[in-house]
């Protein structure tokens, strides 16, 4: 069983269609990396794989379940998926530990003791223990994005989604945000990254699919997608991509 | 061209700075003619007399304190708890996905704000017409945070939406991403932001509830459940001396112009750390 299955999936906002029948899988354990073109629908589909964005037609499942289903509980559905944003969105107003504590007791019903437990593990994790007393605007962007990792991973997803994690990062901060998500993909977490980190991709991914105007043009290994494309489309975009203002 | 004109006759052309100079010397110039006429015209000794006896002052100690300045601070306080609950719970009213919430909310806050403040007094002191037997709770106190509250929760709602739009999407998103529903995202995350994105706006909110609370003078008060303006107004009747008004209006002074200073000071301080 696959731990995403996306069958058939579309997405307009208004007239305009931007995912045309996607379909793709994620086997457990997998890391797969999402490329594209700018306003390819990359973020939509992210977003639609946790009904953040409800899909026009299609199935999202999730570990077996159907989160596109009518009657299905969508918070609790959501509890198997971390999302980080591309902006850390953690809480302004609660510290560092807070945040990452905070759904743990309010969703998952944990003890206070055992939120704050968990919550430091998971801080130790991404090598920020000793910022849990501050709050985000005390943080670099990178320590930021690491809290939001932590803060996803509390809820023991069993797959995280992040949507450019490192695109609003200073360049000197995105090799400590790498280096975590590394480290999670080396102890089995499923994940689905959507990024323009080619190096990350071809070291970490087990499969680059990249996506054009709503569809998915090219899925496999990133020996082959990255280094030997087969469409026009793919070449083009990865020239751009590697040789920037040529 | 008026440059080359400038250039050609520099001498009779006045500079900006001179300009600026004589603007000045002729604002002050009227300052002083007002000031000196007003002063000539003034009867000091009666002024005095009438408006600063010390003794007359001094007859209103220490109720004014204890009895005035207390029941004012209860009053708005109380209105400013109802208005607060009052006003958030419109403010959520108006995001609701249900349609007749959103109209009533706005028609609410259209209604309450559009009406003079004393008139809601006046029709809260007739409600027992409209509902036979119903009295509010607490009798005056009762009526005077209801009447404040609702006044107050008209412009609190109006506030609380601004806060409600200033916090970032992204928030509830991360909050739903996280399994939250909706009502705790909101009450867990989003509220909170937005509370403190209004304290500013709230704390002028006070300052205005603060003044007024004058307006309880209009539910029929009695002698223990009296504010500062009527306090001060009956002290200057039974005295047949205007001083007990001008104390009171500077016992407001001393609320409402530490609070005025607060709330720009917390308005700087976040404006500073956005
Ligand atoms: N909520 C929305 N309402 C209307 N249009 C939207 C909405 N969200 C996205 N779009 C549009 O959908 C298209 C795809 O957007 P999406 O954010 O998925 O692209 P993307 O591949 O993530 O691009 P980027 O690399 O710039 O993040 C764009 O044309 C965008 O303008
Ligand atoms: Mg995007």
């Amino acid at each position: 069983m696959s731990t995403v299955e996306i069958r058939k999936l579309h997405k307009s906002f208004g007239k305009l269609e931007v995912l045309k029948g996607i379909d793709f899988s994620v086997e457990s354990g997998q890391v797969v990396c999402v490329i594209g073109p700018s306003g390819s629908g990359k973020s939509t589909l992210l977003r639609c794989v946790n009904l953040l964005e409800q899909p026009t037609s299609g199935q999202v499942f999730v570990d077996g379940i159907e989160l596109t289903h009518p009657d299905v509980d969508i918070d609790a559905a959501r509890r198997r998926l971390g999302m980080v944003f591309q902006q850390f969105n953690l809480f302004s107003h609660l510290t560092v530990l807070r945040n990452v504590a905070i759904a743990q007791e309010r969703v998952l019903k944990r003890s206070r003791a055992e939120a704050v437990r968990v919550a430091r593990e998971n801080l130790e994790k991404v090598g920020l223990s000793e910022k849990a007393e501050s709050y985000p605007a005390q943080l670099s962007g990178g320590q930021q994005q690491r809290v939001a990792i932590a803060r996803a991973l509390a809820m023991n997803p069993s797959l995280m989604l992040f949507d450019e994690p490192t695109s609003a990062l200073d360049p000197e901060l995105v090799g400590d945000v790498l280096q975590v998500m590394r480290k999670l993909a080396e102890d089995g977490m499923t994940m689905l990254v959507v990024t323009h980190e080619m190096g990350f991709a071809r070291e970490v991914a087990d499969r680059v699919v990249f996506m054009d105007q709503g569809v998915i043009v090219e899925d496999g290994p990133p020996e082959q997608v990255i280094s030997a494309p087969q469409h026009d489309r793919t070449r083009e975009f990865l020239h751009r991509v590697l040789h920037p203002g040529v | 061209m008026a440059d080359q004109q400038a250039a050609a006759s520099p001498q009779r052309r006045l500079s900006p700075r001179q300009k600026q100079r004589i603007s000045r010397g002729i604002q002050y110039g009227v300052l002083l003619v007002i000031v000196v006429v007003l002063a000539l015209l003034a009867d000091w000794p009666a002024i005095k007399e009438s408006f600063l006896s010390s003794k007359v002052a001094g007859e209103g100690l220490p109720a004014l304190f204890t009895v005035a300045l207390k029941n004012t601070v209860i009053y708005t306080i109380s209105g400013f708890v109802i208005g607060f609950a009052l006003g958030l719970v419109l403010a959520l009213m108006r995001q609701s996905s249900v349609a007749p919430y959103r109209w009533i909310a706005a028609g609410y806050v259209e209604v309450f704000r559009g009406l003079p403040a004393l008139l809601i007094f006046l029709l809260i002191g007739s409600l027992p017409l409209a509902f036979p037997g119903f009295q509010v709770p607490g009798e005056v106190y009762g009526q005077a945070a209801l009447g404040l509250g609702v006044v107050s929760a008209a412009y609190m709602a109006e506030t609380f939406r601004a806060g409600l739009q200033a916090v970032p999407k992204g928030q509830m998103e991360a909050a739903r991403s996280l399994g939250m529903p909706h009502m705790r995202a909101m009450v867990s995350i989003v509220i909170p932001q937005a509370i403190r994105i209004v304290i500013p706006p709230l704390t002028n909110e006070l300052v205005l509830l603060f003044k007024d609370s004058s307006l309880v003078l209009f539910l029929g008060v009695t002698a223990s459940q009296v504010e500062l303006a009527k306090f001060g107004n009956d002290q200057a009747s039974t005295f047949a001396n205007p001083t007990p008004i001008l104390v009171s209006g500077l016992t407001y002074l001393l609320i409402t112009i530490p609070l005025g200073y607060a709330a720009r000071r917390l308005e700087a301080r976040q404006g500073a750390s956005r």
